[in-house]
C-alpha cells in the first residue's frame, strides 16, 4: 500500500519535467555519450532492459489482491485529478501520448498517438456525427490472458483510459467490447462504470471537467474474427462478425458510420498513467522506438506461468527465468516459444536466447512481439502436432468471407493434420508454404496473415522435424501420393496421373535411407 | 429517316459501354488521372479502381464484383498491385487515387490471382458436364484464362458437401457449387428487397440461404440466375433444356409490363429457350421481373395456330380465305354502319397494329376504337390530347432523383416490378419518402399509408401540411406523384387527376421545371401508351352506339356485357384465351417474341422488338392481318410493308418511330395538359370515398402469355397462394457430389 501511494503524485507540467525518473536518467546518459571524441575508446554502457521496480507498475492490482472497486482504485492512484487531464485538452494529451512513445498493445504496434490524432483531422468540429472510442476486450488470442487480468483487477484503470483517451480523441460516448466468455472481468468492469457513473467521474460533466462521455460495455458471444477491429464493429451494430473492406477507415466510418477509433484494452488502460506521470517517463522504459512497460503473459512450459508487468525490451531469456522460475527442466530442455500469441511464428531455442521482448528485435527475428503472449514449448512438445492445432484453431475461426481464408485455412488444416500423422510427401511441404504464401496478405483482414505465419514459422524451424515424421511413416506404410492417399491402396488398374505424386519413389527412399 | 433510326438503333447496340460508376446516382465529380499498365486514364473521383483499370483496357477478373450491386470484396480475384502498397489490393473495393500507378500484368498479380483461382476451385465439384452454367460459367472462363493449368487439390478429405436449399419454383440450387460470392445476397437485400436470404455458418461452413426453409418470394427473385457466377444457382424451368452456343440471340422489348424492359431471347430452332435481361441504363438496368423472364414458355401452349371459324358451339379450323371470307360476310350481314364498327384493342397490341386497326375502323366510318380496360368502352378520364396526361413523365431513370414519392392507387411491384427496384434503391440509399394512397400492399420499401379512396387524395393535397409525410411532400425538392393507370379507369379517375392537377399546377414551381417533370402516371399494359398516342379511345358520341361489328386486337380483358349478344366478332391474337371465346372468327396472329413491331413504354419511349423465332402455324404478323382484311372488305389499307406503315405512323405522329428516345413534354405543353384536367367538367368529378381496388392480383397471370405458362402457374401457386411445399432434400433431383 505505502508503495502504491508513492504513485500520487502531482501532475507534470506540460514541459514533462519530472525528476523523478528511476530509468529515464539512464537514456539520457545514453544520449550525452553520443558526442565522444576521438580519445574517447570506450563504447557506451550498455542499457539493460528489464527489472521493472515496482514502482514504475502501471497495472498495481493484476493479481487482484486488493479491492477492485471503486475505492481500492482510488487509494492506488486511479480518477487521481483526471479533471486536469481532461482540461489539458485533446491536443496535450495526444502529444503526451506520442511523446511516451506509446504503441497499440492489440498486436500490430502501431503508434497510438498517430492513430488517435486521426480522429482530429482538422475541421473535426464541423462534422455533426457522434465520435466513438471503441476498447476491444475481445482477448481471444490463444495464450493471451493479460486484458482479462487488467480488466478483473483493474477495471477503473480502463473506465479511466476511455474517459482520457476518449477526451484525446473528442469521442462522445466509448463501447467496451468484451468477450463473452469473460463473466467475472465483464462484472468487475460494469461494476467499475456503474461506480464511475455514480461518482460522476463519466457520464454528463465528466469529472466536473464539462465534458460528457459515456461508456458502454457491450458482450461479445465469443468468436475470434470479433476482435478484428473492423469485425468487431460490426458486432457491435449487430451484425454478422465479418470484417469490413478498408478504406474507409474506422476512423472516417466506423461504427454506426461515424468516426471510430478502436484501440485495446492495455493500450488504453495505461493511457491515464502516462498522461500524470508524463510522457517521458514512459519513454524512459524499453528501446526506442519501443518504450513503455508492456504486460506479458508466459504460459506453457514453465515452471511458474505468469502474467507479468514488465519493461519493454527485456531479453525473452531473462523474462522466463527471472518471472517463471525457467523453463521446465531447465533452459536446455526448451524446444521453442511463440513470443506473442498463436498468430505469430515460432522461434527456436537459439533464437530465444537473443531476442529482446519488443517489436523491432522479434520482428528482426521473423516473427513478433503480438499481444506479449509468451507460449513456452518443450521438448516434449511435438511441434507438427502444435502447429496443426493453430491451424485448426484458425479453420474453426475463419468469417468465410473472403476466398483465400476461408478455402486457404482449411486446406492448411487438413495438410497439417496429415504432416502430424506423416501422411504426406515431402513435396508437399512446399505446396504446403506455398499455400501459406497464397493466403497470406490476399485477405481483407489479418486472420489469413495469422493463419500462414505459425506454419510458416514452424517450416522455418522445424523442417527437419517434419521430414523425419514423414519418412517414419512411409518407412511403415509405404509411399503415399499427394493428398494423402497411400500408393498401395491406389487403384492400380488405371494409371496413376502425373500430379498425384506417383514418382516420388526416389525422392522418398532417399530420405528415408538413414 | 428510317435509315437513320436504323443507324441510331446499331450505334446503341454496338457502341462502347460507357464507364459506370459505383454507384450511378452520385453526381459526376472533377476527374482525376492515373496511370494503369502504364497507361494514362482519367476517371471521376469515386470511381473504382477496377472500373479505371477497365477504361484503361486492363481486363480484371472477378467474382463477387458487380457495378450494380454493393462492394463485397470478398472474393479476392480482382488483387492487382499498386505501386508503394506493400500488399496486393483488390480493385473493386479500391476507389481510384489520383496519380497512383496501377499494375494489372505482372507476375504478382498473377501469382495471386492462380492462387485465389485455386483456392476457389478447391472446394468447386467438377461437374461442369451436368452443370447447366456450362459455358457461360465466369468460374470456367476465368479457370482457362487465369488459373493453374493442373490442380493440386488431392486431399482424402474430400471436397465440401453442401445441401441444396429449395428456393421456390424459379431457382435452382446446387450449393456444392457455390463460390460465396454473396452477389445473390446483395442483390436480394438492395435490389429485391428480400432481407432474407444471406448467409449463415462461418468458414468454410458458410452458407447461402434464406435462413430457414422457405422459399425467395420475390418477383425479381430469377435475377440472381443471372448474377451468379457459377452453377449454384440456375433457372429451373431452363435446366438441362440447352447449352448457350446453341442459342440464336435476339435483343428485343419486353412486353409483359410497360416498362419496355430490354431483354435478349435466346431461342433455338423455332422456340423460345429463355429470355434474359438486356442492359439498359434508362429502363430496366440488368433486372426483369419473373414474369418478363419465365412467361415465355406460354408462348407454346394455348397458342392460336390456324384461323377457326365458329360453327354452333365449336370452332372449326379454317384456311385463311375461308376465315377472311367469312369476316367479309359476317360485317356485311351485320349491317354495322359508322361507329356500329367497334375495334377493341387489349394489352398486348403493337403499335403498328394499333395504327393499321384504326385506320381501317375510321376508314369504314366509325370512331369508335376502344380499349379493353375498365371503362375503357368510354372516352378517357384524362384528355389524351397532350402526352403528358397519361405517360409516366418523370422518365424511369429520373426517379431516382425524387425525395418524396406519392403513389396513388399503383401497387409499382406488380404494375411495373424494375421502376419497383429503383424505388428500393432510393428508399435505402437516398431516404426518399414514400405514401401510398389506395389499397396496401407488400412492398419492398416502407410508406405512410395516407389514405384509400379519390377523397383522401383530395384531402391529402388541399389538407395541412403539417406533420407527417404531407409536411415532408411539401418540402420536398423534387415531389414525386405517381398515379396508377387503374385509378384512371375508375369513375373517381378524373376527380383524381382533377386534384393532382390542380395541385401539381399550384406547386409548378417544384413540379414542373426544365430539369424534372413531377407528376407520372403509371401504365400497366404494354400497349396502352401507344394507344393513347394513336389517339384508340372513342369519341363520346361513338361509345354510345350499341356496336354491331366487334373486332377484338389482342383484347383478352374486355368486358363480355359490352360485347352485343348479336354482333358479329372477330378475335386477333395469339392465345385461345379469354378474349378468344366471344368471337366468331378466330385470328391467328404473332406474339411479341414472333415480330417485329414498335412498342411505347410507359415513359413514351418508342422501342423496337425484333423477330427471334417465326410465328407458329399458319399465324401471321399482326398488322398484316389487318391489311389483308382491309383488302377483303374492299376498303384496303395504302402500306404494303412496314417501311410505309412506319411511315403512316411517322405522320401520326414522329415520337412513335423514334426509337430509343423520349420526346419529354415541356413543362409549359405539361401545364396545358394539366389545365385540361383540373378544368375538365364531367359528371362523376365530385370524389367519392370508394377504396382503390389493386388492378393486379395474381402478378403471375396478368396477360394471355403468362397466364398459358407452366412456370407462372407454379409461381402463383408458389408466391401468390403460398402453397408450396419445401423440398428439404434432393429426393426429385438427387444429385451426387463427384468430387
Amino acid at each position: 500500500m505505502i508503495r502504491s501511494r508513492t504513485l500520487l503524485r502531482s501532475l507534470p507540467s506540460s514541459s514533462g519535467s519530472s525528476s523523478l525518473r528511476s530509468s529515464a536518467a539512464a537514456k539520457v546518459t545514453v544520449g550525452s555519450i553520443g558526442s565522444r571524441s576521438l580519445a574517447t575508446v570506450s563504447d557506451p554502457p550498455v542499457r539493460h532492459y528489464g527489472g521493472l521496480k515496482d514502482q514504475d507498475r502501471i497495472f498495481t492490482n493484476l493479481y487482484l489482491k486488493h479491492d477492485h472497486g471503486l475505492k481500492g482504485a482510488q487509494s492506488r492512484g486511479d480518477w487521481h485529478k483526471t479533471k486536469d487531464i481532461l482540461l489539458k485538452g485533446d491536443s496535450w494529451i495526444i502529444q503526451t501520448i506520442k511523446d511516451s512513445g506509446l504503441r497499440g498493445r492489440g498486436g500490430a504496434g502501431f503508434p497510438s498517438g498517430l492513430k488517435w490524432s486521426f480522429m482530429n483531422k482538422p475541421g473535426w468540429e464541423k462534422d455533426p456525427r457522434p465520435r466513438y472510442l471503441v476498447v476491444n476486450a475481445d482477448e481471444g488470442e490463444p495464450g493471451t490472458c493479460k486484458d482479462r487480468e487488467i480488466m478483473r483487477g483493474d477495471p477503473h484503470k480502463l473506465v479511466e483510459g476511455c474517459l482520457v483517451a476518449g477526451r484525446a480523441m473528442n469521442a462522445s460516448a466509448a463501447y467496451i467490447y468484451i468477450r463473452g466468455e469473460f463473466y467475472q472481468e465483464a462484472s468487475h468492469l460494469q461494476q467499475a462504470i456503474d461506480e464511475a457513473y455514480k461518482a460522476g467521474l463519466i457520464g454528463k460533466n465528466a469529472c466536473n471537467s464539462g465534458y460528457d462521455f459515456d461508456v458502454y460495455l457491450h458482450r461479445g458471444a465469443g468468436a475470434y474474427i470479433c476482435g478484428e477491429e473492423t469485425a468487431l464493429i460490426e458486432s457491435i451494430e449487430g451484425k454478422q462478425g465479418k470484417p469490413r473492406l478498408k478504406p474507409p477507415f474506422p476512423a472516417d466510418v466506423g461504427l454506426f458510420g461515424c468516426p471510430t477509433t478502436v484501440a485495446n484494452v492495455e493500450t488504453v488502460a495505461v493511457a491515464p498513467t502516462i498522461a500524470r506521470r508524463g510522457g517521458s517517463w514512459f519513454a524512459g522504459f524499453g528501446r526506442e522506438r519501443n518504450s513503455g512497460t508492456k504486460v506479458y503473459c508466459i504460459s506453457g512450459h514453465v515452471n511458474n506461468p505468469c502474467v507479468i508487468e514488465e519493461e519493454m525490451s527485456i531479453p525473452l531469456q531473462e523474462l522466463i527465468e527471472k518471472h517463471c522460475g525457467g523453463i521446465r527442466g531447465g533452459w536446455q530442455n526448451l524446444k521453442g516459444i511463440i513470443p506473442g500469441g498463436c498468430s505469430v511464428p515460432v522461434i527456436p531455442r537459439s533464437d530465444c536466447e537473443k531476442v529482446l521482448m519488443d517489436y523491432d528485435s522479434l520482428k528482426d527475428a521473423q516473427t513478433s512481439l503480438g499481444t506479449g503472449a509468451v507460449i513456452v514449448m518443450d521438448q516434449t512438445t511435438d511441434m507438427i502436432s502444435a502447429i496443426a492445432r493453430f491451424a485448426k484453431f484458425y479453420k474453426h475461426e475463419s468469417c468465410g468471407q473472403c476466398t483465400p481464408c476461408r478455402e486457404g485455412t482449411t486446406w492448411m488444416m487438413n495438410m497439417m493434420d496429415r504432416m502430424v500423422e506423416g501422411r504426406a510427401q515431402e513435396r508437399e511441404i512446399d505446396m504446403l508454404l506455398e499455400l501459406t504464401k497464397q493466403v497470406e496478405g490476399h485477405t481483407i483482414c489479418a486472420l489469413g496473415d495469422a493463419a500462414a505465419w505459425p506454419i510458416q514459422g514452424l517450416m522455418r524451424h522445424f523442417r527437419p522435424e517434419v521430414e523425419a515424421r514423414l519418412a517414419a511413416f512411409h518407412a511403415k506404410n509405404g509411399q503415399t501420393l499427394f493428398g494423402g492417399r497411400l500408393l498401395s491402396e491406389a487403384d492400380t488398374r488405371y494409371a496413376i496421373p502425373d500430379n498425384l505424386g506417383g514418382d516420388a519413389q526416389r525422392n522418398i527412399a532417399q530420405v528415408s535411407a538413414p | 429517316m428510317l435509315r437513320r433510326i436504323a443507324q441510331k438503333n446499331v450505334s446503341r447496340v454496338a457502341g462502347p459501354s460507357h464507364a459506370r460508376l459505383l454507384s450511378t446516382t452520385v453526381p459526376r465529380q472533377a476527374d482525376i488521372t492515373l496511370t494503369i499498365d502504364g497507361k494514362e486514364v482519367s476517371v471521376p473521383q469515386g470511381t473504382a479502381l477496377i472500373q479505371a483499370c477497365e477504361k484503361a483496357g486492363a481486363a480484371v477478373p472477378r467474382f463477387c464484383y458487380h457495378d450494380r450491386l454493393a462492394i463485397a470484396g470478398n472474393c479476392r480475384m480482382c488483387l492487382v498491385e499498386v505501386e508503394r502498397s506493400p500488399k496486393p489490393v483488390a480493385s473493386c473495393a479500391m476507389p481510384a487515387m489520383p496519380g497512383s500507378k496501377v499494375f494489372t500484368n505482372t507476375p504478382l498479380v498473377h501469382k495471386a490471382r492462380e492462387g485465389v483461382m485455386e483456392f476457389l476451385l478447391a472446394n468447386h465439384p467438377l461437374d461442369c458436364p451436368i452443370c447447366d452454367q456450362g459455358g457461360e460459367c465466369d468460374l470456367q472462363d476465368q479457370s482457362m484464362r487465369y488459373g493453374s493449368d493442373r490442380t493440386r487439390f488431392h486431399e482424402i478429405t474430400g471436397k465440401r458437401a453442401v445441401e441444396n436449399k429449395d428456393l421456390g419454383p424459379i431457382v435452382k440450387t446446387s450449393m456444392n457449387r457455390c463460390i460465396q460470392c454473396t452477389r445473390c445476397v446483395r442483390f436480394a437485400n438492395d435490389v429485391a428487397g428480400v432481407e432474407d436470404l444471406g448467409t449463415t455458418g462461418r468458414g468454410n461452413d458458410l452458407q447461402i440461404g434464406m435462413y430457414i426453409e422457405k422459399t425467395m418470394d420475390s418477383e425479381m427473385s430469377g435475377n440472381i440466375i443471372d448474377l451468379c457466377p457459377v452453377g449454384a444457382l440456375t433457372s429451373k424451368p431452363y435446366a438441362f433444356q440447352a447449352r448457350p452456343w446453341e442459342l440464336k440471340k435476339t435483343e428485343s422489348v419486353d412486353v409483359l409490363d410497360a416498362v419496355g424492359s430490354n431483354i435478349r431471347v435466346d431461342s433455338r430452332g423455332v422456340q423460345v429457350m429463355r429470355v434474359q435481361p438486356k442492359i439498359n441504363d434508362e429502363i430496366n438496368e440488368e433486372w426483369i421481373s419473373d414474369k418478363t423472364r419465365y412467361a415465355y414458355d406460354g408462348l407454346k401452349y394455348q397458342r392460336l395456330t390456324t384461323p377457326l371459324v365458329r360453327e354452333g358451339s365449336k370452332f372449326v379450323p379454317a384456311s385463311w380465305e375461308t376465315a377472311m371470307e367469312t369476316i367479309r360476310h359476317g360485317y356485311l350481314n351485320s349491317g354495322a354502319r359508322g361507329d356500329e364498327i367497334k375495334a377493341v384493342a387489349g394489352a398486348l397490341a403493337d403499335t403498328e397494329t394499333l395504327v393499321a386497326l384504326k385506320d381501317l375502323v375510321n376508314r369504314l366510318g366509325s370512331e369508335n376504337t376502344t380499349l379493353d380496360s375498365k371503362l375503357g368502352d368510354l372516352p378517357p378520364a384524362q384528355s389524351v390530347d397532350i402526352r403528358s396526361n397519361y405517360l409516366f413523365n418523370t422518365g424511369i431513370e429520373n426517379v431516382e432523383e425524387a425525395d418524396a414519392i406519392l403513389l396513388i392507387g399503383t401497387n409499382p411491384r406488380h404494375e411495373a416490378a424494375t421502376i419497383n427496384s429503383r424505388f428500393r434503391k432510393q428508399f435505402l440509399h437516398k431516404g426518399t419518402e414514400f405514401a401510398v394512397i389506395g389499397e396496401k400492399f407488400d412492398s419492398t420499401f416502407e410508406y405512410d399509408h395516407v389514405g384509400t379512396s379519390a377523397k383522401d387524395v383530395e384531402a391529402f393535397l388541399t389538407g395541412k401540411a403539417d406533420k407527417g409525410f404531407a409536411k415532408i411532400f411539401k418540402n420536398a425538392k423534387k415531389p414525386l406523384v405517381v398515379v396508377g393507370s387503374a385509378v384512371t379507369e375508375t369513375k373517381d379517375g378524373a376527380a383524381v387527376l382533377k386534384a393532382v392537377s390542380k395541385y401539381v399546377s399550384d406547386n409548378a414551381g417544384k413540379f414542373l421545371t426544365p430539369e424534372w417533370t413531377g407528376f407520372s402516371v403509371l401504365q400497366r399494359a404494354a400497349s396502352r401508351a401507344a394507344a393513347y398516342d394513336i389517339g384508340f379511345t372513342p369519341s363520346t358520341s361513338a361509345s354510345s352506339a350499341k356496336p354491331k361489328f366487334v373486332f377484338l386486337l389482342n383484347a383478352d380483358d374486355v368486358d363480355p356485357s359490352s360485347i352485343p349478344e348479336d354482333a358479329f366478332v372477330v378475335y386477333q391474337g395469339h392465345h385461345g384465351d379469354h378474349g378468344a371465346q366471344f368471337a366468331d372468327v378466330c385470328l391467328p396472329a404473332a406474339a411479341y417474341t414472333e415480330k417485329s413491331a414498335t412498342w411505347i413504354n410507359t415513359e413514351g419511349r418508342s422501342q423496337l422488338g425484333r423477330t427471334a423465332v417465326p410465328p407458329p402455324g399458319a399465324s401471321r404478323e399482326d398488322w398484316k392481318i389487318i391489311r389483308a382484311l382491309s383488302e377483303v372488305i374492299g376498303n384496303p389499307l395504302p402500306y404494303d410493308d412496314p417501311l410505309t406503315l412506319r411511315q403512316r405512323m411517322f405522320d401520326i405522329s414522329p415520337t412513335l418511330v423514334r426509337y430509343d428516345a423520349i420526346e419529354k413534354p415541356s413543362p409549359e405543353i405539361t401545364k396545358v395538359g394539366l389545365q385540361s384536367l383540373s378544368s375538365a367538367k364531367s359528371s362523376s368529378s365530385s370524389a367519392s370515398t370508394t377504396p382503390f381496388k389493386k388492378p393486379i392480383s395474381d402478378f403471375y397471370r396478368t396477360d394471355p402469355i403468362s397466364r398459358a405458362s407452366v412456370t407462372m402457374a407454379d409461381c402463383s401457386k408458389a408466391f401468390t397462394k403460398k402453397q408450396y411445399t419445401i423440398e428439404t432434400v434432393d429426393d426429385r433431383t438427387a444429385q451426387a457430389s463427384y468430387a
